[in-house]
């Protein structure tokens, strides 16, 4: 197998989907019925942008036993490569709002260099991903203006989360060693690039929210090389807990 | 107005829905009929949004991708569903925020199924297959109602949801067919959710007071006994099917009359449900209640919002 | 101010040829928000290649006690209708 390639599909992928089950988390209990309406609709974006990349990387792995539900559920927590971003807790609407900003910003550059990527399967979920993440961002940053250039409370809250969501957003660039060598091939984002572009969408949102640009240069990693936050085992022994209680059964 | 003259209007009016005749919002309505709907209405959206929370407490634990998706899906179109009936009933001239405070208040009822927990993942299939099972029985004949928006909201709704009892039967299917553990698990759900589901299609008619007159207004088409038969003869044969036994040791075909015989339902339960005292009641209304008030900021952050925009935009024009 | 968000009307062109349609109410702070949330309650099946959407507030809406007046007098214009006129039977079209 194309090792390389599928530790490349894995790190996309695992990005929606931890994200794509916070945002589940939340069914039910948004703000109102038509924001959770919202939120449930992002939710089923990521997830079925994880189905299609999780059945390529199944079919990459040369593994005639894995299937997109073994690659969701069956890893062990070290083997899970999405960001730190994505896998911070709803803590309140505001975080939930600024970690879907900082994500999707970075997703919509992601995906559409994407779409040139060699890799003509890669290149074709993308191509159907980014009008879905093109949604995505209109609704995050639509959002942050609103609670930015809302209440006083609303101003604060949102502002805590952006302050402390912030040192995240760096890791979003980072490349492993499979990000590297796809880079080299033709298939891979040269994430390096999309940086400068990342920091000017955030930043003039931001503006317009009235809400500082944060200043802090220390970044927190380790999701990329399957080192999480505290948070991250909860999420899987939530997710996982069916197909571990019982596991070679089929549902 | 003269108390005749109201009766004649009355009349009028019955006889307009005799003929199938659509009520619109803004036709002259008796006050009972407003009220009635009004109860009708909203209790059926809260039930939609607090049906959300039993489901929604394995959306984070769905076994395979296809059946989060699924349950994504559906519980988000319940949602949707509350949205349009708040909106029929918002026809009405009350707000969906009064009716919030009606059901946060414990004022207002919801179907007393959703106060049943969800302990096992069979209980999604369960609940897709019977109380979504029942609720269709129910909403069906509503969509002819007369009473214009909530006939629309219901056309709406029966359309949406005829992915939802499906989706569950698949899930009781696949565990019917499954591993001795997942048969267990699929006939404990049958067993909880069985005599629940039956007491969802109300008390027996002798003890319904609505009856007689919703029947008039199309609210109801059937009664209460009527709708349950209906359900227990189509749901009997899909359990064989599944391989599944109905806990009720009483049921058995009656051929003179055509169905099936059941046994007695537990009413006592029923009742003690309704009044608030059921195994999650009070979880539920946590919940809403929590999810409302948390979500309170969020509210008025976007109406101030909105307004400094609206104000901007004046100060713009007048610049100009 | 009401803290509530108002209500809106949401009108949807099921596909190009047809009229935008009637397809229910929702709440929103703003015209944004009402576009947003009603791509999202009413196009999840993809029921729409366009969306209107218009505050409650703004629509005027006759009274159905002035149906009379209003809508009454038309009913013997029946020259307006093509059935009014007799013709021979072998005009087959027109």
């Amino acid at each position: 197998m194309n090792k390389d390639l599928y530790n490349y599909i894995i790190g996309i992928a695992d990005n929606s989907l931890i994200l794509g089950q916070r945002l589940g988390e939340l069914c039910g209990h948004g703000p109102s019925l038509e924001t959770d309406i919202a939120g449930t609709n992002i939710s089923l974006d990521l997830f079925g942008q994880v189905r299609s990349y999780f059945q390529y990387a199944a079919q990459v792995s040369g593994d005639e036993n894995a299937t997109e539900d073994t690659l969701a559920f069956l890893r062990i927590e070290r083997e899970y490569k999405n960001v730190l971003l994505v896998e911070q807790p709803n803590t309140d609407f505001a975080y939930t709002i600024v970690r879907q900003f900082y994500f999707d910003a970075f997703h919509l550059l992601f995906l559409k260099a994407l779409e040139t990527s060699k890799d003509e399967t890669l290149a074709a979920i993308a191509k159907k991903s980014i009008k879905e993440v093109s949604y995505h961002w209109r609704f995050s940053s639509d959002w942050v203006r609103r609670l930015g250039d809302g209440t006083e409370e609303s101003h604060t809250r949102v502002l805590e989360a952006v302050n402390e969501l912030w040192m995240y957003t760096d890791e979003l660039f980072h490349q492993t060693e499979a990000d590297k060598a796809m880079i080299a091939q033709g298939i891979g984002v040269e994430t390096l690039a999309l940086k400068e572009t990342y920091y000017k969408m955030i930043g003039d949102v931001l503006e317009e929210a009235t809400l500082p640009i944060p200043e802090s240069k220390y970044w927190h990693k380790g999701g990329k090389q399957g080192i999480h936050t505290e948070h991250m085992g909860y999420i899987l022994s939530d997710m996982q807990y069916m197909q571990r209680t019982y596991p070679n059964m089929e549902w | 107005m003269s108390d005749k003259e109201v009766k004649n209007l009355e009349d009028l009016f019955d006889a307009r829905i005799a003929r199938d005749e659509k009520i619109e919002p803004k036709d002259w309505m008796p006050e009972k009929y407003r009220k009635t709907h009004i109860r009708q209405i909203s209790q059926h959206a809260h039930s939609e949004i607090v049906g959300m929370l039993p489901e929604g407490n394995w959306i984070s634990r769905a076994p395979s991708l296809r059946r989060k998706v699924a349950l994504l899906a559906k519980v988000q179109d319940e949602a949707g569903h509350g949205l349009y009936l708040y909106s029929a009933c918002e026809t009405l001239g009350v707000s969906r925020e009064e009716l919030y405070e009606q059901l946060h208040s414990g004022k207002a009822k919801y179907s007393s199924i959703f106060n049943y927990p969800t302990v096992t993942w069979a209980d999604m299939g369960a609940i897709g297959w019977l109380v979504d099972g029942a609720a269709i029985i129910n909403q069906v004949p509503l969509c002819s109602t007369s009473y214009g928006p909530y006939a629309r909201a219901m056309i709406r709704v029966c359309k949406e949801e005829s992915f939802h009892q499906r989706q569950g039967f698949e899930i009781m299917l696949k565990l019917s067919n499954g591993s001795q553990e997942q048969k267990d698990m699929a006939q404990d759900a049958l067993n909880r959710w069985w005599w629940p589901s039956l007491m969802m299609l109300g008390p027996t008619d002798a003890e319904s007071v609505h009856t007689a007159q919703s029947m008039k207004w199309k609210l109801k088409r059937k009664t209460n006994d009527e709708l349950r038969q209906q359900f227990i003869d189509q749901t009997v044969p899909q359990a064989e099917l599944l391989g599944l036994t109905i806990p009720d040791p009483d049921l058995k075909w009656n051929e003179e009359t055509g169905h099936y015989d059941f046994g007695e339902i537990d009413w006592d339960e029923f009742w003690q449900v309704v009044k608030g005292h059921g195994p999650s009641n009070k979880k539920r209304m946590k919940d809403r209640v929590g999810a409302w008030e948390r979500g309170e900021w969020v509210r008025d952050a976007a109406m101030a919002h909105a307004k400094k925009k609206e104000e901007r935009k004046n100060q713009t024009k007048k610049a100009v | 101010m009401s803290k509530n968000w108002p209500l809106w009307e949401v009108f949807v062109r099921s596909k190009n040829g047809l009229e935008h349609r009637h397809f229910g109410s929702l709440r929103a702070a703003d015209a944004e928000m009402a576009m947003e949330n009603a791509r999202d309650v009413y196009t999840r099946r993809s029921e729409g290649v366009s969306i209107w959407v218009v505050e409650s507030n703004n629509i005027t809406a006759s009274n159905p006690e002035n149906n009379g007046e209003l809508f009454e007098p038309a009913a013997d214009k029946v020259y307006r209708h093509p059935t009014f006129y007799d013709l021979p039977d072998e005009v087959k079209h027109m």
